[in-house]
């Protein structure tokens, strides 16, 4: 069974969402990366995201494009992100782990090398912003071949085409809560909750919601209408709030913790 | 070989629409869309009347006699989009484009520009229909085109500065795609060239086609055959897919694509998307794109802001690879000679982006006999890039990035 469908199931026993961070693999560094990774579990972290930067992500605001930016210095590989849960893995952590990537990354890698990379590092799912239905047909089969979950997407404005993305999904449906880019912000789309309802009729997997949600109270009120709540741009900026404290080994440990403060604030 | 793009937007496997799904339906409303008015005279009539009164269309196909004598070998014929409305053939796509977004009940128009030339073609077709109108432009574009960004300004356009990546075209181009993405309900974005997810590359080459469909008839009917070869420059490739659309099925006809060769394609900094690129997906298609070894695209370089560019339009990539077109690199320094060699030869100072063209007529000229033609689309005039050649020939430290 993918990971990913055992914590669905088990956090719908105990009757609570699910809490997904997402981190830019590679800010400001790899080995940062595991250590955050690993810190967010202990913070009450259900899954976790793992962004492969990229030189033009357009789905993304201003502060996952600078984390981009930074981790791209490094430089940071697709592979790189992947191993980034192996060794997470390796250090004990449970959670699934998604990768999210834009698509020339993987194209360039090679698909059939990269689903057999994802499947030996145990990745569990996998998010493509820029690849809609009409454009994943070898990649979805590839993914269902490497037993991983292909997860989609699907927007406000996705009105009709809800339907047929939420009745294909695997893992989970990402439910885009407002028009946008990633990054914080203090209004959904108007009618979120509606949005919200017509994925959940339409699909036979859990459903998220994400894009712009950092509060204790945003998580809160997307709990109530959401199997899961992904808390992306807010993260990375706790990250580069904690640069100063990274960089230097007597308060690195500081700066881990100060990430995971914040996560454990999310979950109340 | 006119059978593309199919239903996808597919030009046999480059094009496609690679974007976030909140603009999906928008692309799909938008294909309707022109699907639907392409087919309505009335559509038809007023893009028809604007290209005539507004812009000054039919643009003369001219024998450049001075230019063919000096050289010594073929004939040399001047597709003259220069002599459009604002100076290029940007001015085509955004007739078009600004009647669809008023037909489709939009009032506010974004758009994306590099030199400025489409972001000018934009504001000035916006403030004729009467829409509200940004423009993204880099940060470093804004600098080194400060007259274009007066231009935009005076048109009653708002310049919106992108701060983000390389502060260049590419980057504009994101930013204006994300601004869309956040803005769709209202905005209607009038993409520049022939790049950018379905129905983008289809849409800009038929608004553009006209600089062909004109040249092919002109040149039928002045010269009584066809030419031998066609010669256009190409950053995204809207002037070159416009001129050679039309000589498509022609199979005497030569097509070359003239790309920015920059410091020389032996260096790091050029914009040879064809020679040095390979297949991926950048901004909404698949086509050829400059990138590194892990699929990150990397920034271009040219002296011409409007070829400046990492990606090129997806059918291109299929002429490339269908072996219908040829794709060359020139450099900035054969640029400039071929700029000097037409001002002084014709007295027409061109664009720096349609002198990489006369740079590789320049080539191929001598090497043919008298008997042969080249039709050269001579997508823009000069006059944007006369303070920055004055710095690159006076040796003053105005220097593109």
């Amino acid at each position: 069974m993918n990971r990913i469908d055992e914590v669905f199931a088990a956090l719908k026993a105990e009757g609570r969402a699910a809490l997904i961070p997402f981190v830019t693999t590679g800010d400001p560094s790899l080995d940062a990366t595991v250590d955050i990774v690993l810190e967010l579990e202990r913070s009450g972290a259900d899954m976790v995201e793992l962004g492969v930067p990229y030189s033009d992500p357009l789905a993304d605001g201003p502060v996952i494009q600078q984390a981009s930016e930074r981790a791209l210095r490094g430089p940071v590989t697709l592979e790189g992100c992947v191993l980034v849960a192996e060794r997470a893995r390796e250090a004990g952590c449970r959670m699934p782990f998604i990768l999210f990537s834009y698509f020339n990354p993987i194209l360039q890698y090679g698909l059939e090398r990269f689903f057999t990379l994802l499947h030996d590092k145990g990745i569990s799912g996998l998010i493509i912003p820029d690849l809609p239905i009409e454009e994943d047909g070898e990649v979805r089969e590839m993914a269902a071949e490497a037993g991983i979950h292909l997860i989609p997407l699907v927007a406000p404005t996705s009105k009709a085409r809800v339907q047929r993305i939420a009745a294909s999904a695997q893992g989970f449906v990402y439910c885009v809560s407002s028009l946008g880019v990633t990054g914080m912000r203090s209004e959904f789309h108007s009618g979120i909750e509606e949005f919200l309802q017509s994925v959940r009729e339409a699909a036979p997997v859990p459903i998220a919601v994400g894009f712009g949600i950092s509060s204790r109270d945003q998580v809160e009120r997307m709990s109530r209408h959401a199997d899961g709540v992904i808390v992306g741009s807010a993260i990375v900026r706790q990250v580069e709030e904690a640069l100063p404290l990274l960089a230097e080994p007597s308060t690195y440990r500081d700066g881990i913790a100060q990430i995971g403060r914040f996560v454990a604030s999310l979950r109340g | 070989m006119n059978q593309v793009p199919d239903e996808n937007g597919r030009f046999g496997k480059f094009g496609g629409r690679y974007v976030p799904e909140t603009l999906m339906n928008a692309l799909f409303e938008l294909e309707e869309a022109y699907k639907h008015y392409s087919k309505d005279p009335g559509f038809q009539e007023e893009v028809r009347y604007l290209l005539h009164k507004y812009s000054g269309r039919p643009t003369s196909l001219y024998y450049a006699e001075r230019l063919t004598s000096h050289l010594g070998g073929a004939k040399i014929l001047l597709k003259r989009e220069d002599l459009n409305h604002t100076g290029a053939h940007k001015i085509n796509n955004t007739i078009g484009q600004g009647v669809l977004a008023k037909r489709m009940g939009k009032k506010k128009i974004i758009a994306e520009t590099g030199a400025g030339q489409h972001g000018v073609a934009s504001a000035t077709i916006a403030a004729l229909l009467g829409l509200e109108c940004k423009v993204f432009m880099g940060e470093e574009d804004t600098k080194r085109q400060q007259l274009n960004v007066f231009r935009m300004q005076l048109l009653g356009a708002e310049v919106v500065p992108v701060l983000s990546g390389t502060r260049t075209l590419k980057d504009a181009c994101n930013e204006t795609l994300r601004y869309w993405v956040s803005h769709v309900d209202d905005t209607y974005y009038i993409l520049g060239s022939v790049t950018g997810p379905h129905p983008y590359p289809m849409m800009v080459r038929d608004f553009q086609r006209i600089i062909g469909d004109e040249a092919r008839e002109q040149v039928l009917r002045d010269e009584g055959r066809l030419p031998d070869y066609v010669v256009a420059a190409v950053g995204g490739g809207s002037n070159a897919m416009g001129i050679f659309y039309p000589f498509v099925g022609d199979e005497s006809v030569q097509l070359i694509g003239v790309e920015a060769a920059g410091r020389g394609v032996d260096t790091d900094e050029h914009a040879a998307t064809m020679t040095l690129g390979r297949h991926g997906v950048f901004q909404g298609s698949l086509s050829y794109v400059l990138q590194d070894d892990s699929g990150q695209v990397l920034p271009a370089h040219s002296i011409s802001a409007g070829l400046d560019y990492p990606g090129i339009g997806p059918e291109h990539s299929y002429l490339k690879d269908s072996g219908r077109a040829e794709y060359v690199p020139v450099t900035d320094a054969e640029a400039l000679e071929a700029l000097q060699l037409l001002s002084r030869t014709e007295g027409i100072i061109p664009a720096l982006e349609s002198a990489h063209a006369i740079a590789q007529v320049m080539k191929l000229a001598p090497t043919l006999p008298k008997d042969k033609t080249i039709v050269v689309s001579l997508s823009g005039r000069g006059d944007k890039d006369v303070e920055a050649i004055m710095g690159y020939l006076g040796g003053k430290p105005n220097e593109s990035h």
